[in-house]
């Protein structure tokens, strides 16, 4: 995106007992995952259970913030600026909502590889989005 | 326990109304009420089991409403999956009868999202309460328009459905709202008229979108000696199922409904087949969302409800499977951004032989009627309803 060009103003997460540590990581410029000691899964939005085996053993993990576009869209109306939504398969398997950002949002394409980049958010801690590579 | 047979759908009625700046929303459920109670030939007082959706009236929901009502019951619900609320209250309300727990069941719903100048499907909708995924979602500005988009936009990359085929959902429902007084918008359109409208959120464009409308609708299920008892014509529940589809903690698949849960439950449960379906209400919030929904309901092999859906196959007389014959969410009236309602209602309408002539379905005995509550994108309840004229 060109220099100056309005970006879309990112409403603040709420972080809560179960999330904390994740958005103080955010805030070091680190993605973290949820890994079940149990049965080995990783998961996405991270809970204190895993969703798969339900065991409460579970412990945060880096990302590498490697990803790959699973599906996008634009919206280009109701907002004062066009934003692109995205869900992006990681590479450590989960996939996760997010903004596809500083790029021309015209040239998204599903199977795109992205990286990780922190956004800042009104008031809030930074919040993990995904540029083009 | 199987529900089928064991309670009648006796009275329905849609609101005509699809601007109510004159009227509160409790007005506009006890008229909902009172139009479905006349349709049925009923008093108030035999009523004695009522379903309201939580998010249909604030505070505790139906407890309100059935204070504002004067209702006296046995049994009631406020299950709320969104737009398809009516359709699991369906079954939940077969459910209540065929247990003895209620004789009568009303469900009603009411609302003024367009009185409001809600911005329906454009707006992220922030949650007066976190919920669980609030924060991993919220941020990135998921409206309505742009989680459904998604999903078309990867069913177009894993499928090949082209833009041009989500358009012939639309012109199908305009051809049946031409002949709808009460329609929003009664203009027959064309696929040119549909890829050439507005862009929302991309893949889809204004067209691909359902209106925004207020009103509402009631429904009346009763066990079957009362249905016999009454003059109306006899519309039998004969099967029901229901569906909740997520995320999956991160193993995320856009490319289905939870109508592949709920389909097949309430088709072995009324014991017919997608073939023997006559005429079909699925919920069309969005073009895509019909595509999806048929294939899921197993209309056509996944993948091929592009194909399916194309050159006219769900308009009444020349289309294989007719839909959503009062022109639907896309054209007739989405009454509180909720159209599991009115579904039932049209389904209802052809198995009475009361639709409107010109997309009257012929020796219609089975209809079915489908919806998808919540967001296609991220967590939605689906359920189906399939009924048989006796």
């Amino acid at each position: 995106m060109a220099e100056g060009q309005q970006v879309r103003k990112i409403p603040a997460p709420q972080p809560n007992l179960e999330t904390q540590p994740f958005w103080d990581a955010c805030a070091e410029g680190k993605l973290l995952i949820k890994k079940c000691n149990a049965c080995g899964e990783v998961h996405f939005y991270p809970r204190a259970h895993c969703p798969f085996c339900f065991s409460a053993d579970t412990s945060w993990q880096p990302a590498s913030g490697d990803a790959v576009i699973y599906t996008y869209s634009v919206m280009r109306r109701g907002a004062p600026v066009p934003y692109a939504i995205a869900y992006v398969t990681l590479a450590e398997g989960p996939t996760m909502m997010t903004n596809i950002v500083d790029c021309d949002l015209n040239g998204i394409k599903i199977g795109q590889k992205v990286r990780l980049v922190f956004k800042p958010s009104e008031g809030g801690p930074p919040v993990p989005c995904f540029a083009p590579v | 326990m199987s529900i089928k047979g064991k309670s009648y759908i006796i009275g329905v009625f849609e609101h005509p109304t699809r601007l109510a700046t004159d009227k509160t929303i409790p007005q506009l459920h006890a008229e909902c009420a009172r139009g479905a109670i006349e349709d049925a030939g009923i008093t108030k007082d035999d009523i004695d089991g009522y379903f309201c959706a939580a998010g249909d009236m604030s505070g505790l929901g139906a407890l309100s409403m059935i204070d504002y009502l004067g209702l006296k019951l046995k049994h009631w619900d406020s299950t709320d999956t969104g737009g398809s609320s009516y359709l699991l209250q369906v079954g939940h309300a077969a459910e209540a009868v065929a247990a003895g727990k209620c004789n009568i069941a009303l469900i009603t719903l009411a609302g003024r999202p367009r009185a409001e100048g809600m911005q329906t499907g454009t707006a992220p909708r922030a949650p007066a309460n976190p919920m669980p995924e609030s924060g991993f979602e919220f941020p990135y500005g998921p409206a309505t328009a742009n989680m459904y988009a998604m999903c078309a936009m990867r069913h177009m990359h894993q499928f090949g459905t082209t833009s041009e085929q989500l358009a012939w959902v639309k012109v199908a429902a305009s051809h049946h709202a031409q002949y709808n007084e009460h329609a929003m918008l009664r203009d027959v359109v064309t696929v040119e008229d549909v890829v050439n409208s507005p862009m929302i959120a991309d893949p889809l464009h204004r067209l691909d979108c359902c209106v925004i409308s207020d009103g509402g609708g009631a429904i009346i299920l009763a066990r079957p000696e009362i249905a016999r008892s009454l003059k109306r014509p006899k519309v039998k529940v004969i099967g029901t199922g229901e569906g909740p589809k997520n995320q999956y903690g991160g193993k995320l698949d856009l490319t289905y409904s939870g109508a592949v849960v709920s389909g097949p439950i309430a088709f072995a449960e009324a014991g017919v087949k997608p073939a023997d379906i006559k005429y079909a209400s699925i919920y069309d919030s969005f073009t895509i969302t019909v595509v999806m929904q048929i294939e899921d309901l197993g209309f056509c092999e996944k993948g091929q409800g592009g194909k399916f859906v194309s050159d006219g196959n769900l308009i009444s007389g020349t289309g294989k499977l007719p839909f959503n014959t009062d022109g639907g969410g896309l054209c007739n009236n989405h009454p509180s951004n909720r159209g599991g309602l009115t579904k039932v209602v049209e389904a209802v309408r052809q198995l009475r032989g009361e639709a409107h002539p010109a997309v009257q379905v012929r020796n219609c005995d089975i209809a079915l009627a489908h919806g998808t509550g919540g967001s296609l994108g991220t967590r939605h309840g689906a359920a189906t309803v399939i009924m048989e004229r006796e």
